[in-house]
């Protein structure tokens, strides 16, 4: 087997650098990479690209970099429920470059699978399309979009073990399976590291190929963003 | 003339058996409420789950489980979970038969504007593109003016498209209509609104043939 175990989440942000591409798993606050978003706060790296379907809330998630200008430029398909990120996108502060969501998801699959670019008809006809190869095909029109470069991706995953093999829970999983091996390097943190033979080989969701390092995550706060309940 | 629920239940009539439904956030999301229950049909969420369940009973709420609208949701038996890449082969692939979402404003030839509001408002486009450019079954649901009273059917968007030539039908506060190749067909007006309201609140080209039955809800 080999070992993709890191002991802690600052060797596993080891090699993070100013200026680099980071994707990040989670859809709203559900399934993002805690533990990992801390240590870049931390780490306080500027000038950063970042690959992920939101841009986390004023006080939580990528909210966090975002309030300490870390970021350069954001790649994300809906980024309402954020204020400061709305003040600095309309100032100008903040590039960000919106992307429909199943074209943000396919771009990171491209990266993982290695295809450069896909057609899809997503965009066509609207302000994202302008620049972009145009084609027909049966009588439809679909646009070319590329593939993602990143760095690294951060991704969290619910179980996972030494080999850096993954399962996700709910909903959580979200665009963290699309980004594993999406990037140079891939680093999964989990809520619960098994020992190594526990993971049913039927079960896992992402075979540890696609991960470089792994890690126990830890202190999950795992925010609800709209708690929805019924009467009983 | 409907309030949102009523808008949402005439909706809910054009569900049919055996389909699986996307619903977009706001107005959709109530249609889940009034599907009939003699029927199966499962709701598919883009965040990745098929077979979406309602909100869940009070202290059973899990982190791990929203829908698109990061609302907390409950998972019914036979509900499966999945990445965004395969939410979106479903979508993009035509395997899902109904997909109801709002909209700004919608033009007589089905174009649609639903994600930006250029100097004021850029919350992005979600799954919208996606789901507008694939669906062959695009179900519009929105208020027939704005706040400023304005018709949000117009012969041409002025706000930045989400998707051309695409949207199908539509149910507003005041009617049922048709996107068709000349213009909104009226198909059937709300309860107390006339066939002269529906044509001074329509800014696009509007067909009226014949009697136009209210509608039923």
């Amino acid at each position: 087997m080999i070992r993709k175990t890191v002991t802690n989440v600052t060797d596993a942000l080891a090699g993070v650098q100013d200026g680099m591409t980071f994707m990040l798993g989670g859809f709203g606050l559900c399934g993002i990479p805690e533990n990992a978003i801390s240590e870049l706060v931390r780490l306080g790296v500027k000038d950063i690209t970042c690959i992920s379907n939101n841009a986390g809330v004023d006080d939580f998630g990528l909210g966090l970099l975002l309030h300490q200008h870390q970021i350069k430029k954001m790649v994300s398909s809906y980024v309402g429920e954020n204020d400061e990120f709305e003040r600095q996108m309309l100032s100008g502060e903040l590039e960000v470059e919106l992307t429909p969501q199943g074209t943000l998801a396919e771009k990171c699959r491209a990266a993982q699978a290695g295809f450069p670019a896909f057609f899809t008809p997503a965009g066509y006809g609207t302000e994202v399309a302008e620049g972009k190869e145009v084609r027909e095909f049966d009588g439809k029109m679909y646009i070319l979009e590329e593939a993602f470069k990143a760095d690294f991706a951060f991704v969290k995953a619910w179980k996972g073990d030494a080999a850096g093999n993954l399962i996700f829970k709910g909903t959580a999983r979200n665009f963290n399976p699309c980004m594993c091996g999406a990037a140079t390097i891939t680093v999964a943190e989990v809520e619960e590291l098994v020992p190594e033979g526990e993971l049913d080989p039927n079960q896992i969701h992402i075979p540890g190929i696609f991960v470089q390092r792994i890690f126990q995550g830890k202190d999950y706060e795992k925010r609800i963003e709209q708690r929805t309940v019924r009467q009983k | 003339m409907l309030d949102k629920n009523g808008i949402a239940k005439r909706i809910a009539q054009e569900v049919e058996d055996g389909y699986y439904v996307n619903l977009g956030i706001g107005i959709p999301t109530l249609v889940a409420n009034y599907v009939r229950d003699d029927i199966s049909v499962e709701f598919q969420s883009e965040n990745g789950i098929l077979g979406m369940g309602p909100f869940p009973i009070e202290g059973e709420e899990d982190a791990d489980l929203i829908n698109a609208g990061k609302q907390t949701i409950t998972a019914l038996p036979g509900a499966s979970y999945f990445d965004s890449a395969t939410s979106f082969a479903m979508i993009r692939g035509k395997h899902v038969d109904l997909t109801i979402l709002g909209a700004m404003e919608v033009s007589e030839n089905g174009d649609i504007a639903n994600w930006k509001i250029p100097g004021k408002m850029v919350k992005g486009m979600g799954g919208a593109m996606d789901l507008v450019a694939s669906a062959e079954n695009i179900i519009v649901a929105m208020m027939h003016t704005n706040r400023a009273g304005e018709s949000k059917l117009l012969k041409r968007c002025s706000l930045p498209l989400t998707g051309v030539g695409c949207v199908k039908k539509i149910v507003t506060n005041l009617a049922v209509l048709e996107v068709t190749e000349d213009g909104f067909l009226l198909l059937e007006r709300a309860p107390g609104v006339t066939v002269e309201d529906i044509k001074a609140a329509t800014e696009g080209n509007l067909i009226v043939k014949g009697d136009i039955l209210e509608m039923n809800v």
